[in-house]
């Protein structure tokens, strides 16, 4: 509990004696720190509403910010450092539009000559800001988190395509590196794709695989595998030079599996195995 | 008990697994089957497998032991249409399935085994051209 009945009785009184004063003081700190990227229409609302939800916590006798009556006062604040995040604010530009009440409150409390009890006052009040900080500084991570979730899944969706080169030849392009999650995903599509096309012949192409180490390579074996199960052959194609030599100097095995230098002759030997060759027309033009 | 019907298609037995594959169905397929390849004198086998959700390991060492089986009476084994989480699952597990030669579906199950028999080799895969030619 950072306040007790009689303190927040007296912060209410404080807040709404001087409101104004103290709302005018307030955005003017909060907008000097952030240096004029958002605009003072938005920001003087976004602290009328603070002050408002604040007093009205306050005014139902409010002992902590965790209190029940104080709910109204929590979400305004969670609201405040969700949009602050979404924006692109630092978290601390974002906790100082807290913070910066403590400054105009303190211009209202008469420091001078004052005795202990008003001290005591000044520092239940404070820690209530602080309170106030700290729950906008962890919805701001929170929101931060959610931000970075959400574009890792959007990313899992745009990095794994699977398309059809040839009449019973598909093949997946792998760009970016090769994690747990996106092998899982890259090997779901490709096993659901050979069976929706009814392609006997799967080409991975690494080409946009910046390191391949051994669990990639065992990713990249695991799908070879399970599409052999499934009765559909695999070709691994793409590999640069450096990478074959990483391949080498690991130890891993490829076993019977083919391994082409590029996606070209990876589709021209599995046109070949379908018994379809592939010839330059020489001699046509001339005649 | 269910019990898995075997159908004879040429010189081909077709197997359709429609139920799920308790233990004691799969033992039953591999006695019928043994008994249906030496009284047909067929020389290939199809197990469809597109309806199964789930193949545990002894399933799995089943159908390895059916193609064993086959291979003694000189009958070439397919499995074909095997869902992909059930490849997944089969991968994740650490069991390939040793010795089981697998399609897409049926009909390429069918080609395989035409092929196989053509050459009179086992695994038509290699890139040697000439029997590539005699494909279709």
């Amino acid at each position: 509990m950072a306040l007790s009945a009689d303190e927040s009785a007296r912060l209410a009184n404080l807040l709404g004696q001087y409101g104004d004063q103290i709302v005018k003081r307030w955005t003017d700190n909060v907008s000097s720190s952030l240096a004029g990227r958002l605009s003072t229409a938005e920001l003087s609302r976004q602290i009328q509403e603070l002050h408002t939800s604040l007093r009205a916590a306050l005014d139902q006798r409010a002992v902590g910010l965790f209190d029940e009556v104080a709910v109204e006062l929590r979400a305004v604040l969670s609201e405040l450092s969700r949009a602050r995040a979404r924006q692109g604010f630092t978290a601390t530009e974002t906790a100082i539009s807290v913070f910066a009440l403590k400054d105009a409150l303190l211009e209202h409390i008469d420091v001078s000559g004052a005795g202990p009890e008003v001290m005591r006052d000044y520092v239940a009040f404070t820690g209530l800001i602080d309170e106030m900080g700290l729950l906008t500084f962890e919805t701001y991570a929170n929101a931060r988190e959610e931000l970075v979730a959400d574009q890792a899944e959007q990313l899992l969706e745009l990095s794994t395509p699977v398309v059809k080169i040839w009449e019973g030849v598909v093949a997946v392009p792998l760009v970016g590196t090769l994690d747990s999650a996106r092998a899982q995903v890259v090997m779901e599509r490709l096993l659901q794709t050979l069976v929706d096309t009814g392609s006997p012949y799967a080409i991975i192409d690494i080409t946009g695989v910046p390191a391949v180490d051994t669990q990639v390579a065992q990713h990249v074996l695991k799908t070879v595998v399970a599409a052999r199960l499934m009765g559909a052959d695999c070709i691994i194609s793409g590999i640069r030079p450096q990478i074959a030599q990483t391949i080498v100097s690991l130890g891993i095995e490829f076993g019977d599996i083919v391994t082409k230098a590029s996606l070209a002759d990876a589709l021209r030997h599995a046109l070949r195995l379908q018994g379809i060759e592939t010839a330059r027309r020489t001699g046509r033009r001339e005649a | 008990m269910d019990r898995v019907p075997v159908l004879k298609i040429g010189d081909t037995l077709l197997v359709s697994i429609q139920v799920d594959m308790e233990d004691q169905t799969a033992l039953q397929l591999q006695d019928d089957l043994a008994e249906r390849i030496v009284a047909t004198g067929c020389h290939g086998v199809i197990i469809d497998i597109t309806a199964l959700d789930i193949v545990d390991s002894f399933v799995g060492r089943t159908l390895s032991s059916i193609a064993a089986i086959s291979k003694v009476l000189d009958a070439d084994t397919v499995v074909v249409g095997m869902r992909p989480a059930v490849a997944i699952t089969l991968v994740e597990l650490g069991l390939s399935l040793q010795g089981i030669r697998t399609a897409l579906n049926v009909e390429r199950g069918m080609e395989l085994l035409a092929r196989g028999r053509g050459d009179g080799l086992p695994l038509p895969f290699d890139s040697d051209e000439d029997e590539l030619t005699a494909t279709p």
